[in-house]
């Protein structure tokens, strides 16, 4: 692994001066340069065989109440109206409520799944039905308490902005597998945008090229993607045509190798101009597809954006990560997390059928989860919870992930972990180790030391491994 | 604990039962394996080398392994992280067999430890001094002492260097780096037509004297100060910094010499006398991001924003990484936590502040206004000889006519939205933080022993953490109060509470009602207004007590006073609920539209039916003072208000007031400002602020130059001063570096951020340091360096390069030829608009709403809507660097082009060269306007000829003349083009839509040349 992106064009200008010569058609350039190492998006080998080879990441964003989805307790139905327990409370902090906020039972029925039994709430009826193809994790911890600060630790391994993403650590390690999209691509919907932002998906101190792309569900998927208006196909051809011969021949006079990355650049963004608005057109998706999903063609939702994650990664797409911002449920508990539930529950399954159904799920990872988790104790009246950081529910399925299985738990009240506790870096850790890395050795090197996304924590989950 | 250490410091001795240690056969083996590579021979993390008997030695106590740190550490014991650091641990053996060796005596052979005694000092750690210039090959190549260190280093490596570029390109390229724009034709035209010696030198000049010198060089300024227009965040509410922005440019303009320029960022506020520019450079550390999301505490993010200004003046002015001694003593380098923790000790004395900023013209305004209250004043006094006198009667009435007050403190809770935090002050007021919910009522409960109340007041105070020192938190630092209540019962009565029947209610500032300023829009049809104290007590929520007394008069401490039907009574005192109801904001709490109350205290008193004290708290303060030992500015104050009070002075007063009404509204801008009271700074334990381990004093790393001398208690000034010392070993090193990186691409240092152990290799060490040197020696003077590399033969070489030269210096690190770099995001646009004659070159002002999608301001791209009214007129065609950025929200134009959003301190820009960049020159909406633009100055402008139309669009791209190949290529596509137009196989209107051109063919055609032409490599690229 290069340290640096210098070492990496090192290596592709050496490799173009040898293989392409200066000089060469302009055609030949092309085809010869767009798939070769002068492009920082070249195919990598990581450090031993992946599972995974792409992930599909479901972020939902405000962070979902593990105690209305996951994470049964009966005790705390039975506790509902009381003041937790003194101890359990000790230098806890609580965003808006008091710690010390009586008890709230859970607000939905649990009933067991799968073979294995596992457990799940009455709102989540589709997810039931692949309860034996994904990992659940009920022991999940996190640092921040906070929607940004925490949802910039779950994406980049820490709370202080300027860290490379998740989806940008794992393009520079692997590459891409297509150059007619880009290698990470982001999408949004629900009812706001993210908390952190841009910086959810930013390429921090990698090279930009690394940094997501946000699509969209609707219009033009990436922007500038459609000519302006008054350019068509041939003007377009043409154009480009005269911007590349041009380009070639200052390529010709001044021996600058940037020139023919251009040059491949701009072949590239007219080959996207073709392959984004078909990968997008889910219309010629069969109906029993569309109604797995819940998808409606030129309606954006969650679901569609499940759908279009299939087809990009279907496409080479390396990472896709959907962010679905809407489960801050302070308040109107019961109502809001049904309707996320009903606009979420469905697709995600479908999504995980559908990858099986491909065969694809073998090697493609699926995350589902939030930044934190819910408060067992109540704010408000009788209808929220705050924020939590000590527990929370996520799961996995796919990419070498053992499948049916319930792992971790959380205390009678769900409000810390008492049995394998997976911290955020262990997450991050072990899905590097699923796309074939050491955590340890996924490095770069920036202000005088080597970064990387577990920083100086993470370890394997081993026990998560199929 | 110490039994714990015992047992496992016993279970050790155990495993080692085979005596003596042997050093070689049972250590040795192990430092090696384990040790080395952070403590040897290439690396001394913490100063300790373990290869060496001599520099082990502080981690050794022979005899006594249980003080050893060495063993300690090996073995886990204490607070300290356990060795190896990352590694695996040792395993028992090997620990056990250390503290044999220890407690045997530690015994090192002589040969078997390295020779070397000290360590040496990193050179970047030692001032520079002027290197004495080398000998070199070619004398008559080279033109200043720049050269000389270059050409040294290329007879080494047996290269020469390549010719100086053609005239065109060396202007071209020299305005790129100089302005940020490219020559005009006529420029270019005048440099080739003049031939004196000095035709260059002139040119250079020129470029270093224009407005946009400040802009180009600015830009780069405000990368490494985390400029943007956004707190940050998920609500990344807009914040008004662009005076800091108009700084930095300005000051760069006028040459301020660098060394100031540091010392007015870090404590422009505490120069004697500081100007309005000097506090406006404060904002520099006020860059931050703020978090203002609910449910924060507020301190944790003073703490973030606190690391964060360490980051950026460790990266920016001191070129050191130092954020990693934020949670242990840096690995690499000798710097210690406790010294990263002194250094932020000088910083942690602020109140992050928002001051009232004016333009010159402005401030002009204000003087006036000033002046001229004082002359009617002063005819007042004039026309009234026994002024004095008059008052002296009335301060006699006024002096004790008020009640006491008792100050009630009570708990403190947002019952209706949350997440506004308040801190309790030792005046017995809440300073509201953190969020800021749009409607809200706050409720405060508090027991009394007053056996009888017989009224409240609220006094809204001043803060220098509220928006223009409060006393609310709008923007303009006023609050509405909608509805003021309480409810009692006896203190100990577990009965419910009885809702107090407010009466009457009086206060110092009763305004007309007023409807609500937009920007307090809630989304329904309701008038709503704020007025006189009645409106609190009103039972209304459309109405609220208002206290905007308009700009220059609207940030001073209010009170008012509610009186109770009946007084309160209560044998054994109260227990009082009082809320204040806030509900004049818009609807939107993400955004900057609360209308909150941002310092408040509450009093109670016994008296019957009080009335609100009418005189301001400086009046009431001045009154305080004994009149003999009142100052005459005291005297004027008090005149002034007393002047308000007299009936027959009415017209006067009345001039004033109309005075006033004119004062201009300014802008606002965050800076930094000094707390009286020293803040304590503590070592942070892994740097989190819940974990203080010992507090520290302000100082600065031993292994850097010392404090200079400063007349009290060293404080940020002092800091600032350190950093900007001659003898400060890196500070002008990181900058010329920095410099000389934006003009070559790489610094003489590839890692500009930090120039500590871990640094790559300097490419040129002597030229660095004849730089800094001469840099320092010429007063500081960034013109005078940029001056230096320009003009030199090395920056004059052409770019053009060999395939055997590439293969040799594939990065041009030994710069034998000119360096050829795409240009920044922002030049990019500005090469487009300038190029298209549509570039609009005012400098500084607000930043604008370049063109951009609007959906991507809105959820669920945005986390809340953000504002962006694109702008119309010339606006939408200022230079990049007046682009509003949102920093979760990018530009996405220069976010393509690598531009950084701000978050955190950026001094070397990722330079790519995408698909996505490619998509936007050739499809975003304004470099087809631009396209546009061009090919109809074109057509109005180039001549007759297609000839003469392609030579000039080439030239207002590239500067220079285009070639036959490229002229052919050119003109076949516009021939093209004019068939498909003629033969209606394409619509030349939709592609010049909304131009009014007679020849609409003509210049669709013309279109698609310039837009090719934009779309250049070449154009794009600095050659």
């Amino acid at each position: 692994m290069y340290s640096n992106q210098e070492d990496a064009k090192t290596i592709g200008r050496r490799w173009f001066l040898e293989q392409c010569g200066v000089g060469l058609g302009a055609a030949a350039l092309t085809s010869l340069c767009a798939d070769a190492s002068t492009n920082p998006l070249a195919p990598k080998q990581p450090h031993h065989a992946a599972k995974a080879k792409r992930v599909i990441y479901l972020f939902m964003a405000g962070a979902p109440s593990h105690l209305e989805m996951f994470d049964y307790k009966p005790q705390l139905a039975k506790f509902d109206g009381t003041l937790p327990p003194a101890d359990l409370l000790k230098g806890y902090r609580a965003a808006f409520i008091n710690p010390n906020s009586k008890l709230l039972g859970p607000k939905f029925k649990f009933a067991k799944h799968g073979q294995n039994g596992a457990e799940l709430s009455e709102l989540l009826p589709h997810l039931a039905t692949v309860v034996d193809d994904i990992a659940i994790l009920k022991g999940m911890q996190t640092d921040a308490f906070n929607h940004a600060p925490a949802q910039i630790l779950m994406n980049t391994g820490s709370q202080q902005f300027g860290r490379p993403s998740m989806g940008a650590w794992s393009t520079y390690g692997l590459g891409a597998e297509t150059q007619d999209l880009p290698a990470f691509v982001v999408f949004s919907s629900g009812k706001k945008g993210p908390s952190g932002g841009n910086s959810c998906w930013g390429s921090g101190f990698l090279p930009t090229v690394h940094q997501g792309v946000q699509f969209r569900g609707s219009g033009d998927p990436v922007l500038y993607l459609s000519n302006p208006k008054g350019v068509d196909a041939e003007l377009q051809r043409d154009s480009l045509d005269a911007v590349q011969k041009l380009n070639q021949m200052r390529l010709d006079t001044v021996g600058d190798p940037e020139i023919a990355t251009r040059i491949s650049s701009f072949e590239m963004a007219y080959r996207m101009q073709t392959s984004a608005p078909e990968l997008m057109d889910i219309s010629k998706e069969p109906k029993h597809v569309l109604e797995m999903y819940g998808a409606e063609p030129g309606k954006p939702s969650f679901a569609n954006n499940c759908l279009l994650a299939r087809r990009l990664v279907e496409r080479g797409v390396r990472f896709v990560q959907l962010f679905h911002e809407a489960w801050d449920q302070h308040g109107s508990l019961v109502k809001d997390i049904k309707i996320n539930c009903q606009d979420t529950d469905q697709a995600c399954a479908a999504l995980v059928k559908d990858l099986k159904q491909r065969g694809m799920l073998e090697d493609t990872l699926v995350i589902w989860g939030g930044e934190f988790g819910r408060t067992p104790m109540v704010q408000g009246g009788s209808d929220g919870r705050d924020h939590h950081p000590n527990a929370f529910t996520m799961w996995l399925a796919g990419g070498g992930v053992k499948p049916g299985m319930v792992m971790g738990e959380s205390d009678e009240l769900g409000f810390n972990v008492v049995k394998e506790k997976v911290h955020v870096h262990d997450l991050h850790a072990t899905i590097l180790h699923l796309l074939g890395f050491d955590h340890t050795k996924l490095t770069y090197k920036f202000q005088g030391r080597n970064y990387r996304l577990t920083d100086v924590a993470g370890e394997i989950v081993q026990q998560m491994l199929a | 604990m110490l039994k714990r250490f015992l047992t496992w410091a016993g279970f050790l001795g155990s495993l080692w039962a085979q005596a003596p240690v042997d050093f070689i056969r049972d250590i040795q083996p192990v430092f090696e394996k384990s040790c080395l590579s952070c403590h040897g021979s290439k690396l001394q993390m913490g100063g300790l080398r373990l290869d060496s008997s001599v520099l082990a030695a502080k981690s050794i106590q022979a005899g006594n392994a249980a003080d050893s740190t060495l063993f300690q550490r090996v073995a886990g014991i204490g607070e300290q992280a356990r060795m190896p650091m990352g590694g695996k641990p040792l395993n028992p053996v090997q620990i056990a067999a250390i503290k044999a060796w220890i407690t045997e005596g530690a015994k090192w052979p002589e040969a078997a430890s390295a020779k070397t005694a000290e360590i040496k000092k990193h050179w970047a750690y030692i001032a520079p001094v002027r290197p004495a210039l080398p000998a070199v090959s070619k004398k008559d190549w080279v033109r200043n002492p720049v050269d000389r260190f270059v050409l040294a280093r290329l007879d080494q490596e047996s290269l020469t260097p390549s010719p100086e570029a053609d005239k065109v390109t060396l202007l071209r390229r020299a305005s790129l780096d100089l302005i940020g724009l490219p020559p005009t034709p006529a420029e270019v035209d005048s440099f080739l037509a003049d031939k004196s010696k000095n035709a260059y030198e002139k040119q250079i000049d020129r470029l270093l004297k224009s407005p946009h010198y400040g802009e180009r060089w600015g830009r780069h300024w405000l990368d490494v100060a985390r400029y943007a227009d956004s707190d940050g965040f998920e609500k990344d509410k807009q914040r008004s910094v662009w005076f800091y922005r108009d700084y930095v440019i300005n000051a760069l303009n006028r040459d301020l010499p660098y060394n100031q320029f540091l010392v007015e960022q870090l404590a422009g506020d505490l120069l004697p006398n500081a100007t309005q520019d000097q506090m406006v450079a404060t904002g520099f550390l006020r860059n931050s991001m703020i978090n203002e999301e609910g449910g924060v505490d507020p301190e944790q993010f003073r703490m973030e924003a606190m690391f964060d200004r360490m980051d950026a003046i460790g990266k920016s002015m001191l070129g050191l990484t130092i954020g990693c001694a934020q949670c242990h003593n840096h690995k690499f380098d000798p710097l210690q936590q406790e010294e990263y923790y002194r250094m932020f000790a000088f910083l942690n004395n602020t109140h992050e502040s928002n001051l009232s900023v004016y333009s010159p013209a402005d401030q002009q305004k204000r003087a006036e206004i000033f002046r001229k209250t004082r002359e009617i004043e002063a005819e007042l006094r004039h026309r009234s000889p026994d002024w004095a006198e008059r008052m002296v009667r009335w301060e006699g009435t006024v002096k004790n006519d008020q009640p006491e007050w008792q100050v009630i403190r009570p708990e403190v809770d947002d019952i209706s939205t949350g997440g506004q935090k308040y801190a309790l002050m030792p005046d017995g007021s809440f300073l509201a933080a953190g969020y800021a919910p749009t409607k809200h009522t706050a409720k405060f409960t508090v027991k009394t022993d007053l056996k009888r109340v017989g009224g409240f007041r609220l006094e809204l105070l001043n803060d220098p953490n509220l928006p223009q020192n409060g006393p609310g938190r709008s923007t303009k630092g006023t609050g509405a109060l909608t509805e003021f209540t309480v409810e009692a019962r006896a203190s100990q009565s577990k009965d419910k509470t009885q809702a107090v029947k407010i009466v009457r209610a009086s206060a110092d500032v009763n305004l007309p009602e007023k409807e609500l300023d937009a920007a307090y829009f809630d989304k329904t049809k309701k008038r709503r207004v704020t007025g006189p104290i009645e409106f609190a007590i009103d039972g209304k929520d459309e109405t609220a007590w208002g206290m905007d007394s308009g700009p220059g008069r609207r940030n001073v401490p209010r009170k008012a006073v509610f009186v109770p039907e009946v007084p309160v009574e209560n044998e054994g005192g109260s227990e009082l609920t009082i809320y204040l109801s806030q509900k004049a904001g818009g609807w939107n709490s993400d955004d900057n539209q609360n209308h909150n109350l941002g310092r408040m205290r509450l009093s109670v008193t016994a008296a019957v039916d009080p009335k609100a004290d009418p005189l301001p708290a400086n009046v009431r303060q001045i009154l305080s003072v004994n009149a003999a030992q009142r100052s005459p500015a005291q005297t004027a104050v008090l005149f002034s208000y007393w002047r308000t009070t007299i009936p027959e002075w009415k017209a006067s007063n009345d001039e004033i007031d109309t005075l006033w009404a004119a004062h201009p509204e300014g802008s606002s801008q965050l800076i930094l400002s000094q707390r009286n009271e020293m803040r304590r700074t503590n070592i942070l334990m892994r740097g989190d602020f819940l974990t203080p381990l010992k507090a520290v004093e302000p100082g600065v790393p031993s292994y850097l130059n010392p404090l200079p001398k400063s007349d009290g208690a060293p404080d940020r000034l002092t800091f600032a001063r350190w950093i900007a010392d001659r003898n400060a070993p890196t500070t002008a090193r990181a900058v010329v570096n920095r410099t000389w990186q934006q003009y070559f691409g790489t610094g003489i240092v590839a890692t500009s951020e930090d120039l500590g152990k871990q640094a790559d290799t300097p490419s040129h060490a002597e030229l660095l340091d004849w730089l800094a040197v001469d840099f320092m020696e010429q007063g500081w003077s960034m013109k005078k360096l940029h001056k230096s590399i320009v003009t030199s033969a090395t920056y004059r070489q052409s770019s053009n390069v060999s395939a055997e030269l590439l293969a040799k210096d594939p990065y041009n690190r030994l710069l034998a030829r000119g360096s050829r770099i795409r240009v920044e995001g922002e030049i990019v646009r500005d090469i487009t608009l300038a190029a298209s004659g549509l570039l609009n070159e005012t400098v500084g002002g607000p930043s604008v709403y370049a063109p951009a999608p609007e959906f991507i301001f809105q959820p669920p791209v945005s986390y809340g809507p953000k504002i962006w009214n694109e702008e119309k007129g010339a606006a939408r065609y200022r230079r990049a660097l007046y682009t509003f950025r949102y920093r979760s929200v990018p530009y996405p134009m220069l976010q393509n082009f690598d531009t950084p959003n701000g978050d955190v301190s950026c001094v070397r820009r990722s330079r790519s060269n995408t698909p996505l960049q490619a998509l936007t020159t050739l499809n975003e909406p304004l470099f087809l306007e631009a396209a546009r633009a061009l090919a109809a100055k074109t057509l109005a402008e180039g001549g007759k000829t297609d000839e003469s139309k392609l030579r000039f669009v080439v030239r207002r791209c590239i500067a220079r003349d285009p070639n036959d190949g490229e002229s052919a290529t050119l003109l076949r596509l516009l021939a093209k083009q004019r068939n498909r137009y003629e033969a209606g196989g394409l619509s030349a209107a939709e592609l010049v839509e909304g131009t009014t051109s007679a020849h609409p063919k003509e210049l669709a055609a013309w279109t698609t040349v310039a837009r090719v032409l934009l779309n250049l490599d070449e154009t794009i690229t600095k050659e």
